[in-house]
């Protein structure tokens, strides 16, 4: 069997990312009589139990680009982002029928009171705000997130009928290192050599992970990173920056290759920040849930909806990042009306500017369609950095 | 027998005596604050949602709000200018406009409402309690002032129902986090029974508040809970909870409200003592406060009173049986804060809401929609038809925003006022034809 190549896996999927029915979600849950479906929104929760539990988790990213909104927007006043109105849209349209139970993690208040909402919109399914710690101490925040996550672990267990073991649990945590070993993989081969992964695609290849089981999602990994690796791509004359921001509302595909296009490589994201949440593997020997619980104490993304105790490590995931992937700028992306990220801006930026770092900030929604001034506005950010680097 | 109603300064609004009261005891406590440093005073920072005023005083700390001093700023009409200032140094217009004027505040000086500088914290105490922006907001205030800064996660209540596991997680956040540092950096040893000793006090004035607050079930109510409420609650939401001064205000207050029933008299407005009660309403989401007495004017003219709100239990929903019980000092401290309304489902809010148009028989539901709190905004649509539904009563959406005076239009709130006040003479009308 020939591998695919980097346009065949991109195109399958492109598909996926414009499935706004979860068709293979919905097929996988008919294949099997019992299989049940949980989704969940940005940034993160431990999907390792949910696969222990036999189920699908399915990543719920809002509607893009192309849900026409109808219902959401009598839900929500206008000085709301668009996540929530297009994920209420998803719900009302019976977009979601099929699924079985949804988890809204803690990341703002506008998603935090879309729990409850969801719980009276559709009464009849599992939802649950998940709550996480922003202490970091094993015996404080660790024991509480314990605490949460055997709750619920109990709940999915009452949902599918039958027990969570850890053996079970174990092998869901090798399964995800795996994913994310792969996901990391990407990310490198993009930061080292950006033209022959681009972050269109990089994105694409990564997003199919919220909707395929992850096992099938590793395959596709793996053959996107070999079959870029063997293709030959021209190298562009394009100035590297991370982009940060964007860890919940997804920014349209198109507002992407618009970077793309006016200039830049993006080496550096916080798109789906769930698929690379945990840093390094999580260990398989032990109490599988007090390890996950430490992997997220202790060796976890930096993101604006996470609590920094330690001033002097404010702001330093970026100025690493950038560091790491080589970068020459940053591009500050948040979503219109976004608290965690507009609340934090400012902080990053003072850490970027003690540090000689440029960068420009714009924002957007998950349906802008107008390019054009996020063109202009990169691209002559990309000449100022080649200005400067000349000088 | 007290005089009710005292002719305060400016000459033309009228004030309960209790609200000249409240004003001594708040200038007397900015005073504190702004000569916290000449007196050797240490001051913390906090917030209004889990607020635990009682433990700062066992470290003889003095209380400082930002919240409040934005709200202050925006009653002066100096919030606009504070914003417009922060702004410029690159915060976002779309975000809390409280942080905004605090900050703005800060970048222009900090002078507090008493025209002193307010001393910068020694330390800030981050009560994350029903509020994302508070994270952010401290981690800001962090940057500029270099102090400690103590971290207090309170869980969301999104079922509906306390946990132990939250409450344990809160406790040991307190011994382990909370209480050390407030030792070190005040000099002062942590004694439980102060701590007993003020909790007992902030459940007596708890008690003369419920009392107060539920007297606007009388049909005319001789309080106003949302306008006038915002007068009731400062002293227990400030820095006065667990004093002698609270349980003194309280019944103070609570003897003037008894002698308004005992009257038959409706709330002192600002223009008087109110006229004829024609509309009881609950009213959902914080008041506007650039221009909090021509919005609340809107409401008197039209004989509207306010019977019941949902800010005014923003620091504490005691009304729902909650007290501060000085046998389970931390604990109490944990479930105070696991209980104010921001830190509730939204589920609960609507039960809360649906209670209120019921117990204090209201005639609808308007809700006051601020543009820059999500913590209250998301979600208050469905809110509002979901109270409809369940009571049958009508209920409104206007939108204002806490200190931004560019987002209240006072034209476009008073026309949905009165077009709402119509809605519910018609309901009425509809009511009485049917009967």
């Amino acid at each position: 069997m020939t591998n695919p190549t980097t346009s065949e896996i991109v195109a399958r999927c492109q598909e996926l990312y414009e499935d706004l029915n979860f068709t293979t979600a919905r097929e996988w849950k008919a294949a099997e009589a019992g299989r049940k479906v949980i989704g969940y929104l940005p940034v993160y929760i431990p999907r390792e139990i949910i696969h222990a539990a036999g189920m699908l988790p399915l990543g719920i990213m809002g509607g893009g680009d192309n849900l026409e909104v109808i219902h959401g927007d009598a839900y929500y006043q206008s000085y709301i982002c668009r996540i929530p109105r297009s994920t209420v849209e998803l719900g009302v349209t019976g977009r979601l029928d099929f699924v079985d139970g949804m988890l809204f993690p803690s990341i703002c208040d506008v998603i935090r009171n879309l729990s409850g909402m969801w719980k009276m919109l559709f009464p009849e399914v599992y939802s649950k705000y998940f709550d996480v710690p922003q202490t970091y101490q094993d015996e404080i925040g660790g024991t509480f997130y314990m605490g949460e996550m055997n709750e619920f672990r109990a709940d999915l267990e009452k949902i599918s009928g039958r027990k969570i073991t850890d053996e079970a649990l174990r092998n869901s945590i090798e399964v995800y290192n795996e994913n994310r070993q792969l996901v990391n993989e990407l990310y490198t081969l993009r930061a080292q050599k950006p033209w022959l992964a681009p972050a269109s695609e990089a994105y694409l290849v990564v997003r199919a992970g919220l909707v395929l089981p992850v096992e099938e999602h590793s395959v596709l990994l793996r053959q996107y990173i070999d079959a870029a690796q063997s293709e030959s791509r021209p190298i562009k004359d394009n100035s590297r920056v991370v982009v940060t921001g964007m860890f919940c509302e997804q920014p349209p595909l198109n507002l992407i290759k618009s970077l793309e296009l006016s200039g830049c490589f993006v080496v550096d994201d916080d798109f789906m920040l769930v698929s690379r949440w945990l840093i390094g593997d999580v260990p398989l020997e032990g109490d599988p849930i007090y390890n996950l619980s430490q992997a997220f104490l202790h060796h976890s993304m930096s993101t604006a909806a996470k609590y920094e105790p330690n001033e002097e490590e404010k702001g330093q995931f970026l100025v690493r990042a950038v560091k790491e992937t080589g970068a020459e700028g940053v591009i500050f992306a948040s979503t219109s009306f976004c608290d965690p990220a507009l609340l934090d801006r400012p902080m990053l930026q003072n850490v970027l500017k003690a540090a000689g770092i440029p960068f420009i900030a714009f924002k957007y929604a998950e349906n802008s369609g107008q390019m054009q001034p996020i063109r202009e506005q990169a691209g002559t950010f990309v000449d100022s950095i080649k200005l400067w680097s000349a000088a | 027998m007290r005089k009710p109603l005292l002719k305060a300064s400016p000459a033309d609004v009228e004030k309960d005596a209790s609200m000249i009261k409240q004003k001594q005891m708040m200038t007397a406590h900015y005073d504190r604050l702004t000569n916290a440093k000449e007196n050797g005073d240490k001051v913390a920072s906090t917030f209004v949602p889990g607020n635990l005023n009682e433990l700062l005083m066992c470290f003889d700390l003095v209380n400082n709000l930002p919240e409040v001093n934005a709200i202050q700023s925006g009653l002066r009409k100096q919030s606009g200018a504070y914003i417009m200032e922060a702004e410029r140094a690159g915060h976002s217009e779309d975000v809390c406009t409280y942080v905004k004027s605090d900050i703005g505040m800060m970048m222009k000086g900090n002078i507090g409402p008493n025209g002193k500088k307010l001393p910068d914290p020694d330390v800030l105490l981050l009560s994350y309690t029903g509020c994302f922006t508070f994270l952010k907001w401290f981690e800001l205030l962090r940057e500029q002032y270099k102090c400690p800064t103590i971290f207090l996660q309170t869980p969301y209540v999104a079922d509906g129902k306390v946990t132990p596991n939250m409450i344990q997680y809160m406790v040991k956040q307190l011994k382990e986090n909370v209480i050390p540092v407030l030792e070190e950096v005040s000099g002062v040893k942590f004694d439980i029974d102060r701590l007993r000793e003020y909790l007992g006090k902030s459940a007596k004035a708890e008690d003369d508040l419920v009392y107060i607050l539920q007297s606007g079930k009388h049909v005319r109510s001789p309080i106003d809970a949302y306008f006038g409420g915002i007068y009731y609650i400062g002293p227990i939401f400030g820095a006065f909870r667990g004093t002698d001064d609270a349980i003194d205000y309280y019944r103070f207050l609570r003897d003037e409200v008894d002698d308004r029933m005992l009257k038959g008299l409706g709330p002192v407005t600002p223009d008087g003592p109110m006229g004829e009660e024609k509309y009881r309403l609950v009213v959902e989401g914080p008041p506007n406060y650039t221009s909090f007495r021509q919005f609340w004017k809107m409401f008197y003219e039209e004989g509207a009173t306010v019977v019941a709100s949902s800010y005014t239990k923003v620091g504490g929903t005691y009304d729902y049986g909650f007290r501060h019980d000085p046998d389970r000092p931390l604990e109490t401290l944990a479930e105070y804060c696991l209980g104010v309304y921001t830190n509730r489902s939204l589920p609960s809010r609507i039960d809360m809401l649906s209670d209120y148009i019921n117990e204090y028989q209201a005639d609808g539901l308007l809700i006051n929609s601020i543009k820059s709190c999500n913590s209250f905004s998301a979600g208050q649509l469905l809110i509002m038809r979901e109270v409809e539904k369940r009571t049958g009563k009508p209920a409104a959406f206007i939108e204002t925003d806490l200190v931004d005076p560019r987002y209240f239009s006072a034209a476009n709130v008073k026309n949905r006022l009165e077009s709402y006040f119509q809605m519910v003479e018609q309901k009425r009308s509809g009511a009485g034809a049917a009967a």
